[in-house]
């Protein structure tokens, strides 16, 4: 079953044409890896998924909705949850308080003037249950300042899976992280198979084709493939494109 | 550990923090006595001066401090809830039942529609939008030629409760200005501690990510710009009865400018900071202006010292964290 749907989705910054034409359906449970290089578009598609960007044109589907216009938060309580390439955390917050507040939203509305938010043990426990899947729970009380770049990286994703969504877009979430911690990553992420729908924005391309059931192919904001990581790799059109010179390490 | 004593500070930590507010209330309760030993009064009165604008200053924090929005016309709230209190008792409207939550809630009304409309835009456009706003307050009180225009007018009183207590007499009203800041500060110790100020809090300091885990932002921001109108309204009501007189000054956007004054030398995103900044604005004020009328010449380069030397206000310069 289709989760979410995307109709010719267009989007100009002045004269540069970043989404063009796209369309794109992600099944249910799937791991749809989205790969091109710098400046293919691949951030301004993930925005206009998120609700960040208004699309110039085209549609977008989740769960059976029309969610083309509405506004961020609202995709997030639909669902529809984001991480940043650039890792966006509230720096002066614990890695606990960062994910409590998500756990928090979630909830239901925050109009509570009262009570002391940070003892709340129902949010609190829950959070530090999802810091425990992307390994963090020994860090709950540090600052989100103070943590490494790595664990920032894993701190976005564990937020993002706060909010309780069906559907995660990653965008970039093994972005300077090193070869130990992208391992970390991508076992992590082979954990919510299943459990979440992950659309994969990512130039790793050993962890793109390990972990991607489907492959889309940007390029200039277009599609110009989709297909199982076997027929990516056999597409002459991509290879033409855009894996030239990544030509050894996709066939091997 | 059990989860939820987390993110709870050690006892010690919190009782270190408790000093300063606590020296600063103590501060606060001595003055009637300390004025009636030395046959003062005076200080009295200027001490319930110094508490209505700490209110103020509190309110203007709670926008400002937790929630990153520089507010450059909370006079003006200051100023609504004044005039509310004025312009009933000119209509020979004397209870202070009525009066003082109508007071409180046209400032927050004027509050709610200038944050609606305010909160649309960012940064220096938001500083400017709600100056804007307020010196049309401003204009619109030199307009009311009904109510003394420019001039301003005078009461007929302060306001009644039913005989239950008499706000003319100055201890008195001392020290039910007393309670207002003293409930003011402990009530908004725990909004932003509560849900509501996490949020708050968070949206200050990055609201692009708030938004991305679900939040509606500008429905929290605008909630707590209401609740600090209403605040700084209540300051006004109180200002109009210690001064018995309501005037457009009340709403300049140099008080608004005085405001944020205090609460950046006392300690933004504190609680005490903007009581502290209060007492030190305005006792320096008392004491310079005595020496010189030009002592915006000595304050200033103390304002400039302040932030300089004690980034984050000078209740940080005793230590703790908040
Ligand atoms: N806000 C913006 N204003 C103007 N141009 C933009 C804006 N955002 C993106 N662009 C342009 O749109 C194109 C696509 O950018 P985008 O960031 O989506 O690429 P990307 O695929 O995510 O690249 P990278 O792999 O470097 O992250 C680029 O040419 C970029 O310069
Ligand atoms: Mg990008």
């Amino acid at each position: 079953m289709t989760l979410l749907l995307v109709e010719r989705l267009a989007k100009s910054f002045g004269a540069v044409a970043a989404t063009r034409d796209l369309s794109l359906d992600v099944a249910e449970g799937s791991i749809h890896a989205v790969i091109g290089p710098n400046g293919a578009g691949k951030t301004t598609l993930v925005a206009q998924l998120a609700g960040e960007l208004r699309p110039d044109a085209g549609h977008v589907l989740f769960d059976g909705r029309d969610v083309t216009r509405l506004p961020v938060h609202r995709r997030v309580r639909l669902g529809l949850a984001r991480s940043f390439q650039i890792s966006n955390t509230l720096l002066s917050f614990s890695l606990l308080e960062n994910v409590a507040l998500a756990v928090q939203a979630r909830h239901g509305h925050s109009f509570r003037f009262w009570a002391d938010a940070s003892r709340d043990g129902r949010i609190n426990a829950e959070a530090l249950a999802v810091l425990q899947t992307v390994g963090l729970a020994d860090r709950r009380d540090r600052l989100a300042s103070e943590v490494s770049h790595g664990e920032r990286r894993l701190l976005e994703i564990a937020i993002a899976l706060a909010t309780g969504p069906k559907m995660l877009l990653l965008d970039e979430p093994m972005a300077g992280v090193g070869p130990e911690e992208g391992q970390r990553m991508v076992e992590m992420l082979r954990t919510l198979r299943g459990r979440v729908t992950i659309l994969l924005i990512e130039h790793d391309m050993d962890a793109v084709f390990r972990l991607a059931d489907r492959i889309t192919v940007l390029v200039y904001g277009r599609a110009i493939a989709t297909g199982t990581p076997d027929e990516i790799r056999a597409d002459a059109a991509v290879r033409e494109a855009y894996l030239g010179e990544e030509d050894d390490e996709l066939v091997a | 550990m059990s989860a939820d004593t987390l993110s709870a500070p050690p006892r010690a930590v919190r009782f270190r923090g408790a000093l300063l507010p606590l020296a600063l209330f103590a501060l606060l309760a001595v003055v009637p006595f300390v004025a009636g030993a030395l046959g003062q009064p005076f200080y009295v009165s200027l001490f319930t001066r110094i508490m209505i604008f700490a209110v103020a200053a509190l309110a203007l924090d709670l926008v400002l401090g937790y929630g990153g929005m520089v507010s450059l016309g909370h006079a003006a709230y200051m100023g609504v809830g004044a005039y509310a209190i004025g312009i009933l008792s000119f209509h020979g409207v004397d209870s202070g039942w009525l009066q003082w939550p109508l007071g409180i809630g046209a400032a927050a009304l004027a509050a709610l529609v200038i944050g609606a409309l305010s909160l649309r835009t960012r940064g220096v456009y938001f500083i400017m939008i709600t100056l804007a706003f307020a010196q049309m307050l401003y204009y619109t009180a030199n307009a009311l030629s009904t109510y003394g225009g420019d001039d301003g007018m005078t009461l007929w009183g302060r306001s009644s409760f039913s005989g239950l207590v008499k706000l003319s007499d100055a201890r008195t009203f001392y020290w039910i200005v007393f309670a207002v800041l003293a409930l003011s500060y402990l009530g908004l110790r725990r909004v932003v501690a509560s849900k509501f100020g996490r949020v708050l809090r968070g949206c200050k300091e990055n609201e692009r990510r708030m938004a991305a885990i679900g939040y509606n932002t500008a429905l929290y921001k605008l909630a707590a710009f209401v609740l600090s109108g209403a605040l700084a309204g209540l300051s006004g009501v109180l200002l109009a009865n210690h001064t018995e007189f309501v005037s457009p000054a009340y709403m300049s956007w140099v008080r608004s400018g005085d405001l944020i004054v205090m609460v950046v030398i006392g300690g933004l995103g504190t609680l005490h900071g903007p009581i502290a900044g209060a007492v030190l604005v305005l006792v320096l004020e008392e004491v310079l202006s005595k020496l010189t009328q030009h002592w915006w010449l000595i304050f200033g380069p103390l304002i400039v010292l302040t932030v300089w030397r004690a980034k984050g206000g000078v209740v940080r310069l005793f230590g703790g964290r908040a």
